[in-house]
């Protein structure tokens, strides 16, 4: 077997070099020697076992397999399915390192291969010089072109071609839905460790409407809202390895100002898509899907066989929550204040579904656990329930304060959770997602039980990013049931 | 986990780079930090399992365990058996590689390990910067880059 091994240094970022060599599909693009390149069965360029057939600018055929494919270590391998050239079992791979004090990019192509000893030293030639030192020297040309040009517009200030165009809906004052209004902006480019990131849809949550209101002093006005949204990476900022532009990315954390039609964050607040979700979904999944994912398995670890109380089981967060309840094994019971949504707390999984009256809500929880009280409480209400929630959890039980719908809790004497030995929790979501690798575990999560149908997320609701104000109407109606998201086109560069 | 990577290129061929590195006893000809080394009990610098304890410039002393050499792959793995940091599971490694279009040579050095998290940030930036980069740094320097 005669193994081949060329290497080189391009001097550019290793995000620039990968974003070319990782469309296996691209390669006639940049590649001399080769003319035309498709991928057969209308397979997507990045699904491993695709195959890419060339024509090569000699005339003849090649058709290539994708053997594997690593955005974490910037590495491809393939191998030679069928072709003109005296070889078998040809499988190569292209392998990027980043050089961490010059920022340039380290490069390896080898392959391994049979071939005939009278032709071992032509084709050997032929490989490393027409493919793999051919493929180093255009890259490096198309880089060191790319980068002239960029350098060319001006030394001095930030060149026009790499300031994005956007829109964003501004806050004046505290108020109703009627003060937000449009504004044309520009993004510069994204600092070291931020990415900036298109923004095509933006999830609408129940905490922007107490940010616009004024309720939550959280936001000095001026002020852009918003905590959620997905899109696609436009550009990475110095030392951002692990994102590169074109990727699909969504992030559901402070600071507010989501609603832009793009936005620069920190690399470390964002998520990237696995290919089942899209972005809109992702816009008006991710926050409340991972408020549920921590409720539920962090700040208590549910298990089958418990009895668990959910507030609002049609609302956005208590919709979810019901339904992952329901999948790990729980007895779910719902409370809601109107007859109509007892069939939405039902079809999420609700066992049984209360509408406190004329009997109130502790009676009936004792009635339906044979007086013993639930094991877990999910309280997004506040005031108005706390002591019903306190009064309703059997021995042992947790309470989960999760949101105050209904104004604080204020003035309350510790001595209450003594006699049934209760624990209350007051848990803050971004403590659970506040380092990459806490983010990517409680993310993972909640893709995988999107994927196999645990929660449903319904996107109902959909609005231009313009017609804000008409979204924060219908939240704040409390008519609506699923998420709600805001779409943003995308917007022409300059 | 976290996890650091550093590297960097050397103008010198990966042969000579290598005899360096592969001293796992030499670390004070070459890192800027290290003081004085030497390997416990009667092994050889390149015996597997062997233990090096070193002292830093500061004072502090180190215990690192060699756990895997390679001649033909130009790397090796190492973990701490003791150190001042509050770092445990830690593995690093040092991989070089050879630059076919001149005569130099890449080399990479990298580790995970874990720590309390609030300590994350200095325990990084320290191993990332000041020990596996300004060790390369050093090393580069030495072959004239």
């Amino acid at each position: 077997m005669i193994k081949l091994f060329r290497s080189t240094v391009i001097d550019a970022p290793i995000a620039d070099v990968w974003k070319i060599l990782r469309d296996f599909n691209g390669h006639h693009k940049w590649h001399p020697a080769i003319s035309h390149s498709y991928i057969e069965d209308e397979k997507s360029a990045d699904q491993i076992g695709a195959i890419r057939n060339f024509t090569l600018a000699n005339g003849g055929a090649v058709r290539e397999r994708l053997l594997s494919l690593s955005d974490e270590d910037y590495s491809f391998r393939y191998e030679i399915v069928e072709s003109d050239l005296p070889i078998s079992n040809y499988r190569a791979k292209v392998q990027l390192k980043p050089i961490t004090d010059n920022n340039q990019t380290f490069w390896i192509w080898s392959s391994s291969f049979e071939t005939s000893p009278e032709q071992e030293t032509e084709i050997t030639q032929s490989i490393s010089k027409e493919i793999y030192e051919a493929g180093f020297q255009s890259i490096r040309d198309k880089l060191s072109k790319d980068h002239r040009s960029f350098n060319a517009v001006s030394t001095h200030q930030i060149p026009n071609e790499s300031i994005l165009k956007a829109k964003e809906m501004v806050i004046s004052h505290f108020g109703g839905p009627e003060v937000f209004f449009e504004k044309d902006i520009e993004i510069p480019p994204p600092r070291s460790g931020q990415v900036r990131i298109r923004q095509l849809a933006i999830g609408v949550n129940y905490i922007d409407i107490y940010c616009r209101n004024g309720s939550f002093d959280f936001i000095d006005v001026p002020a852009v809202l918003g905590f959620e949204a997905a899109g696609e990476v436009d550009m990475v900022g110095d030392g951002v390895t692990q994102f590169y532009p074109g990727q699909r990315v969504a992030y559901a954390c402070p600071p507010p100002g989501a609603y832009a039609s793009a936005r620069n964050m920190n690399a470390s607040s964002l998520v990237l898509l696995p290919e089942q979700v899209s972005i809109e979904l992702a816009a008006g999944a991710l926050l409340k899907g991972m408020t549920t994912e921590i409720l539920l398995h962090r700040v208590h670890r549910l298990q089958p066989g418990q009895t668990i109380l959910v507030y609002a089981p049609a609302g956005g967060v208590g919709h979810l929550l019901c339904q992952w309840a329901t999948h790990i094994g729980a007895t779910v019971i719902g409370c809601t204040s109107s007859r109509e949504k007892i069939e939405i707390a039902k079809k999420a999984g609700c066992h049984h579904v209360i509408v406190p009256g004329a009997t109130g809500i502790v009676s009936q929880i004792h009635e339906l656990t044979d007086g013993r009280g639930v094991d877990v409480i999910l309280d997004g209400v506040g005031k108005d329930s706390f002591h019903h929630s306190i009064k309703s959890l059997g021995k042992g039980g947790h309470l989960i304060c999760y949101g105050q719908a209904s104004g604080r809790i204020n003035n309350w004497d510790l001595n209450q959770a003594k006699p049934k030995s209760i624990t209350i929790s007051s848990p803050y979501f971004y403590d659970y997602i506040d380092s990459p690798e806490s983010l990517k575990a409680v993310s993972d999560n909640l893709f995988q039980a999107i994927n196999q149908g645990v929660i449903n997320v319904e996107l109902k609701h959909k609005y231009p990013l313009v017609d804000v104000a008409k979204a924060h109407r219908l939240l704040e109606g409390r008519q609506s049931t699923g998420s709600i998201i805001l779409s943003s086109d995308k917007v022409v560069e300059s | 986990m976290p996890t650091v990577y550093a590297s960097t290129l050397i103008p010198a061929s990966i042969e000579r780079v290598w005899t360096t590195i592969r001293d796992f006893n030499a670390l004070p000809t070459w890192h800027p930090l290290i003081a004085q080394s030497r390997i416990e009990g009667y092994k050889t610098v390149d015996q597997v399992g062997c233990i090096r304890a070193f002292r830093l410039k500061d004072g502090d002393s180190i215990r690192e365990q060699l756990l895997a050499l390679s001649d033909f792959e130009y790397s090796l793995t190492y973990s701490i058996l003791e150190s001042p940091m509050p770092v445990t599971n830690y593995l690093a490694r040092i991989q070089l590689m050879p630059l076919t279009d001149s005569n130099s040579t890449f080399a990479e050095w990298s580790a995970e390990f874990s720590c309390p998290s609030d300590q994350t940030t200095t325990l990084v930036e320290l191993v990332e910067k000041r020990v596996f980069q300004g060790g390369l740094t050093a090393l580069k320097e030495r072959f004239g880059g």
